[in-house]
C-alpha cells in the first residue's frame, strides 16, 4: 500500500443503495473476500440437519433469560424470611437465594416467563444436542475428517449437562437441594479422596454455606465461556469441511447439492432462530417448568415423592438405582484395609457413565480401525446400508433409556399401576439384555429394509392395482422406478469383510486378527446393492411374458 | 449365520467391494430437473403468497403489542392472586410466541415460496493441497530438529518434569475451599452435652416429645433438643442429625445382642439419612414396618433393626438409642454408635473409633 | 400419508399448526380447580343411628371383619379405631373393598352419607377411637405456610410436595390428595389407614392438622401460576414434554422448512 494509491478513489462504484453499504463496509474492514467465500456457499437441506441449529438458538436464548435472571437473582446462602407475595410460604425461613428466585417468579413482571423460557431453553438445549447426536451417529458423519468435530461436540454435550446440573441447584429449593445431597453421597464414594472433594466441593459439611454461590459463578461464567469457546471451534471446522450430505442422484464426495447460503438458506437458517424462539415461548406461557414453590425452601429432613434430576442427568440416577446394594448376604460396601469402599455407588455412578462417554469418544476411530477405511467421506450413510453400525447405536440408545426409564420407576410404578419393585427387577434385567436383543433386532430390520430397497429398485414400486392374468393369476402391478429414485436406492458402497493381513515382517499380529474378527462381525451380514445386470434380468423376467408385452411400461413380478 | 452376502433370491454374483465392479455400478443421473413451484409459474400464486408472508409478520406485530399490553396493564406485588400470574405469565408467553413464529415462519414461508430454489452443486475443496500437506509436515519436521530436543534427551526430560509440576500450585491454591473433613462426619448433636442428655423434639418447632405421645402405627419427624436455637451451622447438623420415631408393637422388635434397650416399649429411632446417597428415607409403611428411600427407593425393614431388603443401599440406617427421662420425655441416651449417611472412605476408622 | 405430506406444504399448515398448538394448550391450561366444601360432622349419635349402623355392618361388613367387629383372617378387628377410620374408608369408597390387593382403592362411595353416619356411630360405640373432626378445623382458614412446613416435613415424601401422590414398595402408593376433601384429609392423619402412619393430635396438634389441610386447600385452589402444571410430578414430565411435544414441535417445523414449496 503505497501512499499513492491510498490517495486515489476506488476504481468501482456501487449502483444499488445496498450495494454502496455493502462497499463502504468493506472499503473499511475489508470483508469482500469473506463474502465471496460465504455468500454463496452451498447448504445441503434435510430436516436432520436442523438439530445443531436448535441446539444453537437454544443456547442463545439461554443466554438471554439468563442474564435477565441474574439482574434479580442474589445466589447467597443466607437465611431470611419470605416476604413476597406468595401466601403459602409468607416468612417461612429460607435461603435468600431460595428467596429471591421466588421474587423473580411473584413479585417481577415477567420473572416467571423468564425464568420458564430459561429452563424450557435448557431442556431443549441438551434434548437437541443429543439429537444432533444420534442424527450424526446413525449417519457416519463422524468419519473423516470429521472425527475431530464429533469429539468437539461430545465435549459440548458435557459441557451442556454441566451447564444445566449446575442451574438446576441455583434455586436453592427442595428439590435441588435433595439432588446436590445425592451428589455429596457420590462424592464421598470416591476412594482415598472423596470426603476431600465433599468438603472442599461444599465448603465444609453439606450443605454449608458455600456451594450455590461456587455452583453460580460455574454456571454463569465460566461453562458457559468453554461452551462458547466449543462452539466456535465446532462452527470453524463446520466451515472447514463444508456440511455432509445425504446420498442420492447429482451427490457425491467431490461436490455439495444444496441452496445457496444467500438469500434461501440464510432466510431459512435465521427464520428457523424465530421459529425454535416461539416454540419455547409457547412452552414458558402455558407449560409450568420446575415450579419451585411447591417445593419449598432446601431443609434436609424433608423429601418430595418424585425427586428426581432433570432428563439429562436422568439415567445416572437410573443406574444408581437399579444397582442393588445387597445379593444375598453379599455386601456392595466392604472394608478394604480398614478403608471403606462403597460400590454400590461408586459402579453405578461411574461406570455407566464412562461407558458410553468413552466409547462415544473413541467410536470415530474404534470403526476405521475395524473397517481400515481411511478416506474422506463427505456422503452420508442411510442408516440402514450401514446395518452393524446402526445396531450398535440402537443398542447404546436402548441402553441409555432402560438406565433413564429407571429413574422415573417409581412413576411408572404408580401410572401404570404395577409395583415398583417389579419395576425395578424387569429393568435390572433389560439393563443386560435389553440392548442385546437391540442390536439383534435393529440389524435384522436395516437388512430387511436394504433388502427391501434392493428389491423396489429392481421390480418397481407396488401401485396397489391387482390384474387378473389370462390364467387366472392375480399380480399386483409393480411401476419402475425412475433413474433418479432408483439412484438412491442403489447408490450405496457394501464392504465386504477384510481378512487379516500380515504386516511388513510378513507376520499376521494378535492385534490384526483380533481386527479381521470384528471386520467380519461387522461386515458379514449384508445386502449388495442391486447392479444394472440385476435389474436387466428383473426385467427380462421368463415368468411372464404375456404380461410383459402387453404392458410394456410396466415391470411385474410376484 | 450363514451366507447372507446378498439379499436376492436368485443370486448374481455380484459382490460389492469397492473398486471391483465400478463397471456394474448404476451410473449416477446427477441432479433431478427443477420443477417449477407454483408461484413461479402463476402470478396469482406467487401474490397470495406475497400476501401470505406480510399476513405472518403482521401476527407478529400484534404478538408484540399483546406482551406489551400484558406486561403494562397487569401489575404484580402483595395481594396478586394465583390466577393473574397465570393470566400474564400465559399473554406474555403467547404474545412472544406469536411475535416470533410471525418473523420466523414468515422469512421461511418467504424464502421457500418466493426465492429462487434452484438447487446448486458446488466442487468440494480438499483442505488442503497434497503439497501444503507435504510442506506443513516438513516445517514441523525442521522446527522440532531445530530445537534439538530428540538430541538433547537431559533438556527434554528436566522439561517434561518442569511441566508436570508447574500446575501443581494451581491446584494447592484451591486447598482453602473447604477444611479438612477430621473427624466431623462421625459425630452428630445427639451427644448428650455435660452429661445432660438431649431430647427429642418434633421437626420443624421442635417440642419435645413424651413416650406417651408416639401411638402405635405413628411416625414422628425428630431434631435434636436445640438445634433450632444453633446461632449457625443449623443446616449442617440438621443433615445429620434428623431421626425417625416410630412404635410398633414390641413383639414384633428383634434386637440383637447389646441393642436390646435402645428402645422403649416398641419405640425406635433410627437415623432419617439413607446410607445409600443420604436422601431422607421417611417413607413409613405402618403396617409392612418398612422404610422406603424415596430417590432410589432403598427398603430397610424395621423389625430388623433397619436391614436393606430391597435397592441400592448396603448397609442398616444407624439406630438412636432412647429412653426416657424424669419427665417423661423421649431422650437419646448417647450420639449414634456408627457415622450416619452415606458411606466415605474413613468411615470403618471412624466407627471403630466411636465403638472403642 | 402422501395426502398429509401434500397438505403438510401448505401455506395455510403453518397457521393451522399455530392454532392447533395454540388450542391444545389452552385446553390442558384452562382444566378447572375445584374446591370441595368439608361437609359437617354430626358428633353425636343416636341410639337409632347406632342400631342401624350395627345392621348395616352385619349386612356389608361382618364377612371380613367378623360380627362385633372383632376381626378375622381377612379383616383387622375395628374395636377402638373410631368414628374418622370409619367415615374415611367408607366415605372415600375403600371400604367395602371391592378385591383383595396390594392396598384398598378409591372408588364411589358404596354408603350415602346417612348410611356412612350410622355405620361411623356403630363402630364408635364399640370402643374410644378418634372422632369425625369439628367443622371449626375443617374451615381452610388456618395458617397455609405453617401448614406447608408440616405438610412437607411429614407428608410431602410419599404424596410429593405437591399432593400429587408418590409409589410405597410392592404395588402400594400414596395417592394423590387434589379432589380429597378436607374432612377426609383430616381422618386419613388421625387414624392412619391402611399403611400411611398415624399424625395423632400430639404429634400434629388438630391446628396443625387445620394448617395442612388449609395449605393443601390453597395450593389446589391457585393451581400452578406457571400454567399447566404437567401433573406436578417433577423432572420426569418435564423432560417427557420437552422431548415429544417441544421437539416434536420443532422437527414438524425443519420438516415444512426443508420442504420444497409445490
Amino acid at each position: 500500500m503505497s501512499a499513492a494509491s491510498r490517495a486515489e478513489a476506488p476504481a468501482f462504484v456501487a449502483k444499488t443503495k445496498v450495494g454502496r453499504i455493502t462497499d463502504f463496509v468493506d472499503e473499511r474492514v475489508g470483508g469482500s473476500g469473506i463474502l465471496r467465500e460465504f455468500g454463496r456457499k452451498v447448504f445441503p437441506d434435510h430436516w436432520s440437519f436442523m438439530f445443531g441449529e436448535v441446539a444453537l438458538y437454544s443456547f442463545v436464548i439461554l443466554l438471554l433469560s439468563g442474564t435477565f435472571l441474574t439482574f434479580f437473582f442474589d445466589p447467597s446462602m443466607a437465611e431470611t424470611h419470605y416476604d413476597g407475595s406468595y401466601l403459602p410460604l409468607k416468612n417461612v425461613e429460607m435461603s435468600v437465594a431460595y428467596s429471591t428466585s421466588l421474587d423473580i417468579s411473584f413479585d417481577v413482571r415477567g420473572g416467571l416467563f423468564m425464568r420458564q423460557v430459561h429452563h424450557w431453553a435448557a431442556l431443549l438445549f441438551v434434548a437437541s444436542i443429543a439429537v444432533h447426536m444420534l442424527r450424526v451417529f446413525f449417519t457416519g458423519a463422524f468419519r473423516k475428517p470429521r472425527e475431530m468435530n464429533w469429539v468437539v461436540g461430545s465435549v459440548l454435550l458435557i459441557l451442556a449437562m454441566a451447564a444445566g446440573f449446575t442451574g438446576y441447584s441455583l434455586p436453592d429449593d427442595l428439590l435441588s437441594g435433595n439432588g446436590l445431597r445425592i451428589i455429596d453421597g457420590v462424592m464421598k464414594a470416591i476412594p482415598v479422596v472423596g470426603t476431600y472433594i465433599s468438603f472442599f466441593f461444599f465448603g465444609g459439611e453439606f450443605p454449608g454455606t458455600a456451594v450455590i454461590g461456587r455452583l453460580y459463578m460455574l454456571h454463569i461464567l465460566l461453562v458457559p465461556a468453554l461452551i462458547l469457546l466449543m462452539i466456535v471451534l465446532h462452527l470453524f471446522m463446520v466451515v472447514v469441511h463444508k456440511h455432509t450430505q445425504y446420498p442420492g442422484p447429482g451427490r457425491n464426495d467431490g461436490n455439495v447439492v444444496g441452496y445457496p447460503l444467500g438469500p434461501v438458506y440464510a432466510a431459512k437458517a435465521g427464520g428457523f432462530f424465530f421459529i425454535v424462539f416461539g416454540v419455547i415461548a409457547l412452552m414458558a406461557g402455558f407449560f409450568t417448568i420446575n415450579p419451585i414453590w411447591n417445593y419449598g425452601p432446601y431443609d434436609p429432613s424433608p423429601v418430595s415423592a418424585g425427586t428426581q434430576p432433570d432428563w439429562y442427568i436422568g439415567f445416572v440416577d437410573g443406574a444408581l438405582r437399579l444397582m442393588p446394594g445387597v445379593i444375598g448376604d453379599f455386601q456392595f460396601e466392604y472394608v478394604v484395609f480398614g478403608y471403606t469402599l462403597t460400590l454400590n455407588v461408586l459402579l453405578p455412578a461411574l461406570v455407566p457413565a464412562g461407558i458410553l462417554f468413552t466409547v462415544m469418544f473413541m467410536y470415530p476411530w474404534i470403526e476405521s480401525w475395524i473397517t481400515k477405511d481411511t478416506r474422506e467421506h463427505h456422503v452420508l450413510d442411510r442408516p440402514r446400508n450401514a446395518p452393524t453400525r446402526t445396531a450398535i447405536g440402537v443398542a447404546g440408545f436402548v441402553w441409555y433409556c432402560v438406565m433413564w426409564a429407571a429413574a422415573g420407576s417409581d412413576l411408572i410404578a404408580t401410572h401404570f399401576r404395577v409395583s415398583l419393585n417389579d419395576v425395578t427387577y424387569w429393568l435390572r434385567a433389560l439393563f443386560f439384555i435389553g440392548p442385546v436383543i437391540a442390536f439383534m433386532v435393529a440389524k435384522r430390520v436395516a437388512l430387511a429394509l436394504q433388502r427391501k430397497d434392493r428389491e423396489i429398485a429392481l421390480h418397481g414400486r407396488e401401485t396397489g392395482r391387482i390384474v387378473r392374468l389370462p390364467h387366472g393369476e392375480f399380480i399386483e402391478v409393480h411401476a419402475p422406478l425412475d433413474e433418479y429414485k432408483r439412484y438412491k436406492l442403489v447408490g450405496f458402497e457394501s464392504p465386504a469383510p477384510l481378512p487379516a493381513v500380515a504386516n511388513d515382517h510378513g507376520i499376521v499380529t494378535r492385534k490384526e486378527k483380533q481386527r479381521a474378527f470384528l471386520s467380519k462381525w461387522f461386515f458379514e451380514d449384508r445386502v449388495a446393492p442391486a447392479t444394472p445386470a440385476e435389474l436387466e434380468a428383473a426385467h427380462g423376467h421368463p415368468a411372464h411374458p404375456a404380461v410383459e408385452a402387453g404392458q410394456e411400461s410396466k415391470s411385474l413380478s410376484h | 449365520m450363514g451366507n447372507h452376502s446378498d439379499g436376492s433370491p436368485n443370486h448374481s454374483g455380484t459382490v460389492a467391494t469397492a473398486g471391483q465392479n465400478e463397471v456394474e455400478k448404476f451410473q449416477d443421473p446427477g441432479i433431478p430437473p427443477h420443477r417449477l413451484r407454483l408461484a413461479d409459474t402463476d402470478p396469482k400464486a406467487a401474490k397470495r403468497a406475497e400476501r401470505q408472508v406480510a399476513v405472518l409478520f403482521g401476527a407478529s406485530v400484534v404478538g408484540t403489542l399483546i406482551f406489551l399490553v400484558a406486561y403494562f396493564a397487569i401489575d404484580l406485588g402483595d395481594g396478586t392472586s394465583i390466577a393473574t400470574i397465570r393470566l400474564q405469565n400465559a399473554l406474555l408467553g403467547l404474545g412472544t410466541a406469536f411475535a416470533m413464529l410471525g418473523i420466523g415462519t414468515g422469512i421461511v414461508h418467504w424464502a421457500k415460496a418466493l426465492m429462487p430454489d434452484h438447487e446448486v452443486s458446488e466442487e468440494r475443496h480438499p483442505i488442503r493441497t497434497e503439497e501444503d500437506r507435504l510442506a506443513a509436515v516438513r516445517i514441523v519436521d525442521d522446527i522440532v530438529e531445530e530445537t534439538g530436543i530428540k538430541r538433547r534427551p537431559l533438556i527434554r526430560n528436566t522439561l517434561l518434569g518442569a511441566v508436570a509440576l508447574a500446575p501443581l500450585p494451581a491446584i494447592a491454591v484451591f486447598g482453602d475451599l473447604g477444611p479438612r473433613p477430621d473427624r466431623a462426619l462421625a459425630h452428630t448433636m445427639w451427644a448428650p452435652q455435660e452429661g445432660k442428655l438431649k431430647r427429642l423434639t418434633r421437626d420443624p418447632d421442635g417440642t419435645p416429645i413424651k413416650a406417651s405421645d408416639v401411638t402405635i402405627g405413628s411416625a414422628f419427624h425428630v431434631i435434636p433438643e436445640g438445634l433450632n436455637e444453633l446461632p449457625e451451622g443449623k443446616l449442617n447438623e440438621k443433615a445429620k442429625a434428623v431421626v425417625l420415631l416410630m412404635r410398633l408393637d414390641p413383639a414384633s422388635l428383634n434386637p440383637s445382642e447389646g441393642r436390646e434397650d435402645w428402645s422403649y416399649n416398641g419405640i425406635v429411632a433410627y437415623s432419617k439419612i439413607c446410607t445409600h446417597v443420604g436422601c431422607p428415607v421417611a417413607l413409613y409403611e405402618q403396617q409392612t414396618h418398612h422404610l422406603l428411600c424415596p430417590c432410589h427407593q432403598s427398603t430397610f425393614d424395621l423389625t430388623n433393626e433397619c436391614k436393606v431388603i430391597f435397592g441400592p443401599a448396603s448397609r442398616p440406617l444407624p439406630q438412636l438409642p432412647i429412653a426416657v427421662d424424669a419427665e417423661g420425655y423421649l431422650v437419646a441416651t448417647s450420639d449414634f454408635n456408627e457415622p450416619v449417611g452415606p458411606s466415605y472412605w474413613e468411615r470403618d476408622e471412624h466407627e471403630r473409633s466411636i465403638k472403642s | 400419508m402422501k395426502a398429509l405430506s401434500q397438505k403438510r406444504r401448505h401455506p395455510l399448515a403453518v397457521i393451522a399448526l399455530l392454532l392447533m398448538g395454540l388450542l391444545v394448550t389452552g385446553g390442558l391450561y384452562a382444566v378447572a380447580t375445584t374446591v370441595n366444601e368439608a361437609k359437617a360432622s354430626t358428633s353425636g349419635y343416636t341410639a337409632n343411628d347406632v342400631e342401624e349402623g350395627g345392621k348395616l355392618f352385619v349386612a356389608n361388613c361382618a364377612t371380613c371383619h367378623g360380627m362385633g367387629a372383632s376381626g378375622t383372617a381377612n379383616g383387622p378387628s375395628l374395636v377402638g379405631v373410631g368414628a374418622a377410620s370409619v367415615d374415611f374408608q367408607v366415605g372415600t369408597g375403600r371400604m367395602p373393598m371391592q378385591m383383595n390387593g396390594p392396598q384398598a382403592q378409591k372408588k364411589p362411595a358404596q354408603f350415602n352419607d346417612e348410611q356412612t353416619r350410622q355405620l361411623s356411630g356403630y363402630v364408635a360405640s364399640l370402643g374410644a377411637g378418634p372422632a369425625i373432626p369439628e367443622e371449626g378445623l375443617l374451615d381452610e382458614k388456618g395458617d397455609a405456610a405453617a401448614g406447608g412446613e408440616l405438610f412437607r416435613v411429614n407428608c410431602a415424601m410419599c404424596h410429593n410436595a405437591a399432593a400429587a401422590g408418590g409409589a410405597l414398595t410392592r404395588g402400594k402408593f400414596a395417592p394423590a390428595l387434589a379432589d380429597v376433601s378436607g374432612k377426609h384429609i383430616y381422618e386419613a392423619m388421625v387414624t392412619g389407614p391402611q399403611n400411611m402412619p398415624v399424625f395423632s393430635d400430639t404429634n400434629v396438634t388438630p391446628e396443625g392438622k387445620r394448617d395442612v389441610v388449609t395449605f393443601l386447600k390453597q395450593i389446589e385452589a391457585n393451581g400452578s401460576p406457571g400454567g399447566a402444571d404437567l401433573g406436578a410430578l417433577g423432572p420426569v414430565s418435564e423432560g417427557l414434554f420437552v422431548w415429544i411435544a417441544g421437539l416434536g414441535v420443532i422437527i414438524a417445523f425443519t420438516i415444512w422448512l426443508t420442504s420444497r414449496t409445490s
